[in-house]
């Protein structure tokens, strides 16, 4: 009896693992997109629903680094010329194929799009100087300003299909609407599903607003067939009863359960989760332009910002692993610079910042300030994770070296709005890099805002290093990637020499979901149900 | 009746002017949605066409304005994140919510009054008066916790019933419901049952307060005396005399459920207007919220309409046209 056991064993396994089921997945979202309309607004659940249904020259890994997709090469002619060549052979999911005039059409829709919310991608077309197509596969992008970051830039760009909209010879010609004679698709068009066509492994089946996402599989993807025959996306804000659908097994996996909550999976034999740094720095911002700040009280009236010593005395005096042990419940990193260390740009080893309280009120009294002063401390209470116990703590340790904080947290709406028109003296906020690794920090917070070059737009603090922006600005017009990739490290380090900015910590997003299901997660926080697999998959 | 109809209209439109001033000062005094709308990496000027795209760039009582004269064209303006009409928006939602309200006050109905009555009409007893105490118990239970507690042990302990959202729905001409197919049932279940509770200990309160009072009214003692029966008297007097407050607040009980099923919606995930709202408030979606509170306000006043008209119809002594003068 034993032995035919034994010998039935594999035909039973295999008949009970053969037929590829029907497998379906649900999941359960933290935020829901507004629309499945790629260039609608560029927010990370639009973003990540948009890349199942459509994708883009090139493509970004979960390290963030750009790889061929539509386009299966790219290479610089000079500075501002790329040509990319693409791939063949690849059909939308209504069966019309892909070419160059698709990619074109794309463009001129980023710049003749009424519905869009905050213009994604404009910026990026509106740096071309022309884009030709010498023959059907390959593309030629001229630029006005040198862009080193292109290829990752033209990843977010999602192609849509040109047959979306009746046009005659297509032309990178904005002035003449390109040749597209009809009416541009609007973002209604994309939610019902009419012009959601593209060449992503997944095709949108209804879009329900407040209820749920369906996607089918796209029988003609061009790349490695997903293991999920129809995905189901269910938006739940609320983390607890998130946490529970996944506990019941309405969903298979979740999006951010609340770091207090992973006992509860991990003590749950059904299920796993997965804990992965992202690249979302918490960093804390100082008024350094001002002489006079309005939430700041010396006793001699400066602003002790000003005053490279006290920068460091705020840095000394906080204890990086506490918040992260005690308030993030282990699930963050401490951060000694703004952006994880495998990016690109990013020093490998940066060197920490020790907790010395005694060295900060040294340092403190060096600088002229024995007795510290009094500041109020801006931040958020619903934007970052447990933000404002972390902003509590901070608080906390700057009052103990004699620095007097008092924290004023808010909800996001009031602290953007009022963060913008440089109302604080002294707050904290978080920002995700992405493209580019160092570089988006850098060029975004801590360079001198310079509207021409699209640099400085949130440095709101007034920080100004000359050595610092020469630095930044020739890297960020370097096209050799080795060479940028050394210019951005200098530049690291000459931003955390001076402490213009402090990084507190790396915040991680965590998956949970049912056991035999996996995921390595992502830096940019993305849920990709194509790169979720299971072990019944191959 | 006619006139009074009029009348009653006229009222209507000042108290929806007057909301309308109210809520959009509110709003616009919360913060600039552009800050949380537009990608941070935006360009100065990407900025400046945006707010002057969504008409921020005017002062307010321009605002307002234009506001009012679109509004009186019935446009109520387009949802900044959803790029639709504020107005469509909103009413897309709606039919989740009706479903939900309409199933809570029906089960709250169904099950409070008659338990209710039969605690009004044995007063004292050791039955009643535990019914009492447990109502109020399941009055003062705070919706969002009664809400975790539900899903703990139905969908997480047991695994009866789903967690979270609406389940499937079929349209009926043209509305999609749920309540038509046993998944969409299993999903309503949850919701409905927390949203009835405190109606149930609410309708169990007033249904026993009115017949406890009612059954000393000389006209019981009356029909007693006459020998009409114990069912009819119930049924006939009690009941007909004590239903007119229970028919008011149940109508206000629809209308306040309607607008403000939020807490509900939220700890289910289920997509009808009071989720929209909050997601709204919190994105600074203004348009949409202006829209809501008016549309709100709106089926308020017609509802304490509708629940002046049945009370003509339930009581003789109530005529429209009396409480003109």
């Amino acid at each position: 009896m034993k032995t035919h056991l034994k010998l039935y064993a594999p035909v039973v396994a295999a008949l009970t693992a053969a037929p590829a089921m029907a497998e379906d997945l649900t999941i359960g979202l933290a935020s829901e997109p507004t629309a499945v309309d790629p260039h609608y607004h560029d927010l990370s659940p639009n973003n990540a629903v948009g890349l199942h249904i459509f994708s883009a020259l090139g493509r970004l890994d979960a390290e963030q680094e750009v790889h061929p997709d539509l386009a299966t090469s790219w290479e610089t002619e000079d500075d501002n010329t790329w040509v990319f060549k693409l791939r063949e052979g690849v059909t939308f999911s209504d069966g019309s194929e892909f070419n160059a005039d698709d990619v074109v059409f794309t463009f001129c829709r980023v710049m003749n799009n009424e519905s869009s919310i905050s213009g994604t991608a404009t910026t990026e077309v509106t740096n071309f100087a022309s884009v030709e197509a010498p023959d059907p596969y390959t593309v030629r992008i001229k630029t006005k300003k040198v862009e080193p970051l292109l290829p990752e830039l033209l990843s977010q760009i999602m192609v849509l299909s040109d047959g979306i909209a009746e046009h005659g010879e297509l032309s990178f010609d904005l002035e003449n609407d390109c040749g597209v004679t009809g009416a541009w698709p609007s973002v209604d068009d994309f939610n019902n599903g009419k012009a959601a066509i593209g060449t992503g492994p997944y095709v949108l089946e209804e879009f329900t607003k407040g209820s749920s996402i369906t996607l089918t599989r796209n029988e003609n993807f061009h790349g490695e067939t997903p293991e999920w025959d129809k995905v189901t996306f269910k938006p739940v804000p609320s983390s607890g009863p998130r946490l529970a659908g996944l506990l019941s097994g309405d969903y298979d996996l979740i999006e951010n359960p609340a770091a207090r909550d992973i006992e509860q999976i991990e003590n749950n034999e059904g299920l796993e989760y997965t804990a992965a740094p992202s690249n979302r720095v918490i960093f804390l911002q100082m008024d350094t332009g001002r002489d006079d700040s309005p939430f700041i009280e010396a006793a001699d009236g400066s602003n002790p910002f000003q005053d490279e010593r006290v920068r460091r005395a705020i840095s000394m005096a906080i204890d990086r692993q506490a918040i992260v042990d005690r308030i993030m419940d282990g699930f963050a990193e401490p951060a000694y610079q703004f952006v994880p260390g495998t990016m690109f740009g990013a020093l490998e080893n940066p060197e920490p910042i020790p907790y010395d309280p005694e060295g900060a009120k040294a340092l403190l009294a060096e600088a002229g300030y024995p007795d510290g002063f009094k500041v109020t401390f801006h931040a958020t209470n619903d934007r970052y994770i447990n933000d404002s116990q972390v902003a509590q703590a901070i608080a906390q340790f700057l009052t103990r070296i004699g620095i007097e904080t008092e924290l004023d947290a808010m909800t996001r709406s009031i602290f953007f709005t009022r963060r913008s028109n440089r109302e604080f003296s002294f707050s904290m906020g978080g920002w995700g890099s992405s493209e580019g690794g160092a570089a988006s920090f850098l060029r975004q917070y801590v360079t001198t805002g310079n509207e021409e070059l699209g640099v400085g737009a949130s440095n709101y603090g007034g920080w100004s290093d000359p050595e610092f922006d020469a630095v930044l600005l020739e890297a960020i017009t370097t096209i050799d990637n080795e060479k940028r990739a050394g210019l951005l490290q200098q530049a690291v380090k000459l931003a955390m020499d001076k402490q213009g900015f402090i990084p507190i910590h790396f915040e991680s997003s965590i998956w949970g979901y049912r056991k035999g299901l996996h995921y390595e997660g992502r830096k940019d926080q993305y849920t990709l149900a194509y790169e979720i697999t299971s072990d019944n998959g191959q | 009746m006619l006139l009074y109809i009029m009348q009653r209209l006229m009222q209507s439109i000042g108290v929806l002017l007057a909301v309308s001033v109210a809520v959009f000062l509110a709003v616009y005094a919360v913060g600039n949605p552009v800050d949380l709308l537009i990608s941070p990496e935006a360009t100065q000027a990407e900025r400046q066409q945006m707010i002057a795209r969504l008409g921020l760039d005017q002062p307010v009582w321009s605002q307002y304005l234009t506001f009012l004269w679109n509004a009186l064209h019935g446009d109520l303006g387009t949802s900044f994140v959803h790029g639709q009409p504020a107005l469509s928006l909103i009413v897309s939602r709606m039919p989740a919510t009706f479903e939900l309200v309409v199933c809570a006050l029906l089960l709250a109905s169904l099950i409070g009054i008659p338990i209710g009555l039969w605690v009004g009409l044995n007063d004292g007893s050791f039955g009643s008066r535990a019914v009492m105490t447990g109502s109020i118990l399941g009055y003062s239970i705070p919706s969002f916790w009664k809400g975790m507690v539900l899903i703990l042990v139905l969908a997480v302990w047991l695994n009866w019933l789903p967690a979270s959202g609406r389940g499937e729905t079929v349209p009926v001409l043209g509305i999609p419901l749920s309540f038509l197919t046993l998944d969409g049932l299993r999903h309503l279940t949850m919701p409905v049952i927390n949203l009835a509770i405190p109606n149930i200990a609410l309708m169990i309160r007033l249904t026993a307060a009115g017949a406890s009072e009612a059954v000393h009214q000389d006209y019981v003692k009356f029909a007693r005396a006459k020998g009409v029966r114990n069912q009819r008297i119930v049924r006939r007097h009690i009941l007909r005399n004590i239903l007119i407050p229970i028919v008011t607040v149940l109508g206000v009980e629809f209308g306040s459920l309607i607008a403000f099923s939020t807490i509900t919606e939220t700890v289910f995930a289920w997509p009808g207007m009071g989720k929209l709202l909050i997601t709204s408030i919190y994105q600074l979606d203004r348009p949409v919220v202006v829209a809501y509170v008016l549309l709100v306000t709106f089926i308020f006043v017609m509802v304490n309409l509708l629940v002046d008209f049945t009370y003509a119809a339930l009581d003789p002594r109530v005529k429209l046209t009396e409480r003109m003068s």
